[in-house]
């Protein structure tokens, strides 16, 4: 479904992405873990058309994705949860929602809405009240929904768990291992290497700009190398 | 008590205009954050286009709408040409960027027309029409209906369109805009648009009672700027209330003090507001949580 192939990325005269090469197929969770700075989220925004790419080819769904801006790519059914949520703070839960499915103007709209507050029912209660004032936890939940309010055939998630509870991440790569059955497919950015692991098919390790590692994810969370550097077991 | 009705009817008259410049500049702040103040130099062209237009034996009405059809695609350009390759500067550079665009377009018209005073033909005639012993020219209603149209219209436009919301979500955050499908590049040439469109229509209405020439652009947009502080940037209901309470302030003060301090009393509406509620009238306070 996505391939990327030697993708390069900078910013200025710094090269954070030194040709990277993964691929995600249909109805898979695939993650990337790896510490911080090791160009997760750089990857992430490259695919979604934010950061500019200086080198290699992006393909999605048999198309080649990198002449497309940003503002394209969801139609493609490419949907990107940011890093750092991102959320439309003055706007209230709903419009956060609405804006979601800004392409779209049918009945389906009030469908997903619903959906997406059954998923969180704690967005459903706070549905007419600016997200600014919500919690770390529902902003990630908000940020989630609002993704997926777009359709996408794949969603690019970056560090859900980034600052949460533990009760909350669990909730949410719930959340998230439930999307396959939903026909989404996954490419999860994360540092909380475990919890990401543990629901994925397949995984990537990053290290300063490079894949070091790769296969099925319960191959990575057995593997020793991984165990030591990223599991502190 | 007939003179306070006379001061009344002339401070929401010049209040009206305030109020459209003041609607103006909210919707490029609210795409944007950006302070548009070339804001005043489309309130002059749409004046001076008019009255070129007229002069050259065009109606009126159609002279009318070049100058708003003018003026809007003379807005666009600046986003395109101005704005736009700065992309990525800090919010005080682009609004030194639009106080030189609007020292361009100033200079510019000084050029392409002339440095004389203008005026064409009020709409509906120069008979005052007398109301408990003072008297309101027709052209006043038209500038004071205008002002109260376009707000409405822009307040449907925000609050019940989902292309007015994207607009606020661009403004919130460029970022997730894109990321949920909305073209920010045209949101803001959009913006930019409807800015300069309201801003001559202010123009083309204002223009028979106030006269027009290459020079009031900078008046019209420090005041309308004073009306959008006292009501409150970004909010349309704080710009047109502002709008109308400067041109009120304005008119009691030229009335009961002196029309030697007329102009002062926006400015210090601006320093109360900046000293004493920087919110506005009906700013939101911003209540984010990280």
């Amino acid at each position: 479904m996505l391939t990327i192939e030697g993708l390069r990325s900078r910013y200025g005269r710094i090269e954070v992405l030194h040709g990277i090469d993964l691929r995600v197929d249909s109805g898979e969770i695939v993650t990337v873990v790896g510490a911080n700075g090791a160009g997760k989220t750089t990857l992430l925004r490259c695919l979604s058309g934010v950061q500019p790419v200086t080198g290699g080819a992006i393909t999605f769904r048999g198309e080649t994705l990198t002449p497309v801006p940003a503002y394209r790519r969801l139609r493609r059914g490419l949907a990107h949860s940011p890093e750092g949520r991102q959320i439309f703070t003055n706007l209230s839960v709903e419009e956060n929602l609405r804006l979601g499915a800004f392409l779209f103007s049918d009945a389906r709209v009030e469908k997903d809405m619903d959906d997406a507050f059954q998923m969180f029912p704690v967005l459903k209660q706070k549905r007419n009240l600016a997200a600014g004032g919500l919690s770390g936890g529902q902003q990630q939940m908000l940020a989630m929904a609002r993704a997926l309010m777009g359709r996408p055939s794949c969603l690019l998630l970056d560090e859900p768990s980034m600052g949460l509870a533990p009760i909350i991440v669990a909730q949410i790569f719930d959340v998230v291992s439930g999307l396959k059955a939903l026909g989404v497919t996954v490419l999860l950015v994360e540092q909380n290497a475990f919890g990401a692991l543990k629901i994925a098919d397949r995984g990537y390790v990053m290290e300063t700009g490079c894949i070091t590692m790769q296969g099925d994810a319960s191959e990575l969370i057995a593997d020793p190398r991984i165990r030591a550097a990223y599991l502190g077991i | 008590m007939s003179e306070l009705l006379q001061f009344l009817f002339s401070g929401v008259t010049v209040g009206a205009v305030y109020a459209l410049v003041a609607l103006g500049f909210t919707i490029i702040y609210n795409a944007s954050d950006v302070v548009n103040f070339a804001q005043g130099e489309f309130v002059m062209l749409g004046g001076m286009i008019t009255w070129f237009a007229h002069a050259a034996g065009l109606p009126l009405p159609l002279a009318a709408l070049i100058a708003i059809a003018a003026t809007a695609a003379l807005g666009v350009a600046m986003n395109k040409l101005a704005i736009e390759p700065a992309r990525g500067a800090p919010v005080v550079s682009l609004i030194i960027i639009t106080i030189g665009a609007s020292i361009f377009i100033q200079g510019a018209a000084q050029l392409v027309f002339d440095k004389q005073i203008h005026s064409f033909p009020a709409f509906s005639g120069d008979d005052p029409i007398r109301i408990g012993g003072a008297t309101i020219l027709p052209q006043s209603l038209w500038v004071i209906g205008g002002a109260l149209a376009t707000f409405v219209g822009l307040w449907v436009f925000f609050t019940r369109t989902l292309l007015g919301r994207a607009v606020l979500a661009t403004s919130n955050n460029r970022l997730a805009a894109q990321l949920v499908g909305i073209n920010t590049n045209f949101v803001m040439t959009l913006s930019f648009a409807l800015s300069a469109g309201i801003g001559a229509l202010a123009g083309v209405l204002a223009t028979p009672i106030t006269l027009t020439s290459y020079g009031v652009g900078i008046g019209f947009a420090l005041k309308g700027f004073a009306g959008a502080m006292l009501g409150g940037m970004g909010n349309p209901k704080g710009a047109l209330v502002g709008g109308f309470a400067i041109g009120l302030i304005e008119a009691m003060t030229a009335g009961y003090l002196s029309s030697q301090y007329k102009d002062a009393a926006a400015f210090i509406m601006i320093l109360l507001v900046l000293f004493f509620m920087p919110q506005g009238l009906f700013g939101r306070k911003s209540t984010d949580r990280v």
